[in-house]
């Protein structure tokens, strides 16, 4: 089951990293939502995966599974959320204002 | 007494969303964004004292004892930081006031600061890696805002890219932090330490170090620092002074927790790569430094310098080494602010960025052009100001280390510093003036405190140096010996 995980995450970071290397401002922010996504899921797997029961005292008495791990994927998921509904706002002002939405047109000038 | 260790983060977030609601009030945010910040300066003057008498003090957030909950640690070296990311804070307000204009102050400017100085406190007080990555995260998306408010075309240019590089890098920050967790299980930084101890810095813990290293690397501008320039240039004076004096520290700091307190193993394979780091920072920064043609570009390339410079204390890896990169850090946040904030001055006084065409300031402006002489020399280290301390000690620690590469590199760039400052100060203050005195712009009064404030504090952070040593050297002996750490974090629960 690992290495099952571990390969949908490289499939998933290999197809992130290709939308952010591209020069479409709109592909980049999906590309860098697919990168989220592709660390929670290391998160997850690098915790273990469901090895035991609940972590609920009066549920069983163990082993339990670790729930940390999911903790930190909520944390990361709320977080990587608003980064990326801020970045959507800020590429479609930018859009507006400088009517670009290619990164090859936002070198910017030497004359500024 | 030990809840007010979470004062400095949790306060200004709260008076951050009161402020929210008062959009249409201006003089009354002011006034309280200004009291906020009062209070977190008097509120860590306090810590600093009773940790200086008692020890490292801690918070375990619900009573969840360390290694299990999150918690605040406040040592000296956290301390010392949050007290002078809080003073900059509160001096770069006061200049606010007179010039960020009506416009951003009611898109809610003041609560973005606020929100900004609440990461950046979270970050140096946090005792938790993962809690340290939700206060980066806090204090990112508050200057998100902060370079695109204002909405200019060059500013959301600039702010897009500065956003993405960032996104990036956090992501890094978590792969790292995954690999930590599956590797030592835990995510307290005492914790983590007293597990590397046991286990030994094997190949896999070094792996993980050099992908922190590279992710607060790109935080702090320690080689990565491609995006520094164009995002630090593009928004008002008082943010870019903020910026310049807040952001690239909080990755500095990060670099001294991770490779002092929890990676301190395997320094020939970290240690160098930071020392060979910082040398190749100094070098690049020198170049832009003496290239650049206007004074913003001159000033954020003498940020990447100053980075370089702080990180061979970390490199030399002794005691000394470390005191003289705190002296050296604090009195570039307070230099840096200043110099911030004199050089925006300068482009809204003259309406030009390029060095040549300015002329004759002082004859203008008498004090303000003193005023960045000041900065200069202390920026070039000229006792009695605040940065001589900081480079005699940095240069004794790497004699101590024989990091003699280093050591000369460091002391060359002072030159290069003071040579692309003076350029400013030939060029720009002295000659004929080009302001006849109908046109003279005046530099409005609060402004004028805030730079008098900022050249009082190095002048005091110099001529007063002594009596801020104990502090400075408890941060450094902390730093040098982390189990002095470790036992505060986890005594109680063994």
């Amino acid at each position: 089951m690992e290495s099952l995980m571990m390969i949908l995450i490289g499939v998933l970071v290999a197809v992130a990293t290709y939308l952010v290397l591209s020069r479409k401002i709109l592909r980049v922010i999906i590309g860098t939502a697919v990168l989220s996504h592709a660390v929670h899921l290391l998160i997850l797997t690098v915790g273990g995966l469901k090895k035991g029961d609940v972590p609920l005292l009066s549920q069983s008495d163990g082993p339990y599974t670790d729930a940390l791990p999911q903790a930190l994927i909520l944390t990361a998921i709320v977080i990587s959320f608003a980064v990326t509904a801020f970045v959507l706002v800020l590429a479609y002002r930018m859009y507006k204002t400088n009517d670009a939405d290619d990164f090859s047109e936002l070198g910017g000038s030497s004359d500024e | 007494m030990n809840n007010i260790i979470v004062l400095p983060m949790i306060v200004p977030i709260i008076t951050a969303i009161l402020l929210v609601f008062l959009r249409d009030f201006i003089k009354l945010q002011r006034i309280i964004s200004l009291m906020t910040m009062g209070f977190v300066i008097g509120v860590t003057a306090l810590l600093l004292g009773l940790v200086q008498s008692g020890g490292i003090m801690k918070l375990d957030f619900s009573g969840w004892l360390p290694p299990y909950g999150i918690l605040f640690v406040a040592d000296s070296f956290a301390l010392i930081l949050v007290l002078t990311a809080s003073i900059i804070t509160a001096i770069c307000l006061i200049y606010a006031f007179a010039t960020i204009g009506e416009r951003h102050e009611r898109m809610f400017f003041y609560p973005f600061v606020l929100f900004l100085i609440a990461g950046v406190n979270g970050s140096f007080l946090t005792g938790d890696i993962f809690n340290l990555f939700v206060c980066f995260e806090v204090m990112l998306l508050a200057s998100y805002v902060l370079v695109a408010l204002g909405g200019e075309k060059v500013q959301l240019r600039e702010a897009l890219k500065y956003v993405l590089i960032n996104v990036v890098a956090s992501w890094m920050f978590l792969v790292a932090l995954a690999f930590l967790y599956g590797t030592v299980k835990t995510l307290n930084m005492a914790h983590i330490a007293q597990r590397v101890a046991e286990l030994g810095q094997d190949p896999i813990l070094t792996t993980v170090s050099i992908l922190f290293l590279i992710v607060f690397a790109l935080k702090a501008g320690l080689l990565l620092f491609f995006w520094l320039p164009g995002s630090y240039s593009v928004p008002p004076t008082a943010v870019q002074a903020l910026f310049a004096a807040l952001l690239t520290k909080v990755g500095v700091y990060a670099l001294f927790r991770t490779f002092t307190l929890m990676f301190p193993l395997n320094q020939e394979v970290t240690h160098l790569v930071i020392g060979i780091m910082a040398g190749l920072t100094i070098i690049a920064g020198c170049m832009g430094a003496l290239a650049g043609k206007d004074v913003r570009t001159i000033a954020t390339y003498n940020v990447i310098i100053a980075i370089g410079f702080i990180l061979i204390g970390l490199a030399t890896g002794t005691e000394t080494g470390f005191a003289g990169s705190i002296y050296y850090l604090v009195h570039d946040m307070f230099a840096k602010a200043l110099l911030f904030l004199l050089i925006g001055t300068m482009v809204y006084l003259t309406g030009e960025v390029i060095v040549k065409r300015m002329s004759g300031l002082i004859r203008n402006y008498p004090l303000f052009g003193w005023i960045y002489f000041i900065v200069m020399c202390a920026l070039a280290g000229i006792p009695p100001l605040s940065g001589f301390i900081g480079k005699l000690l940095i240069g004794q620690g790497a004699i101590e280390g024989e990091n003699f590469v280093l050591l000369a590199l460091g002391f060359a760039s002072s030159i290069i510093v003071l040579y692309s400052l003076l350029r400013i100060l030939l060029a720009s203050f002295f000659g004929e003036t080009t302001i006849s005195e109908d046109h003279q712009k005046p530099i409005p009064k609060l402004a004028m405190t805030a730079f008098s404030l900022l050249a009082l504090c190095l002048i005091v952070l110099g001529v007063g140096a002594e009596a801020f040593a104990p502090f400075i050297e408890d941060a450094a002996k902390t730093l040098a010996d982390p189990s002095i750490y470790i036992e505060a974090v986890l005594g109680n629960s063994e």
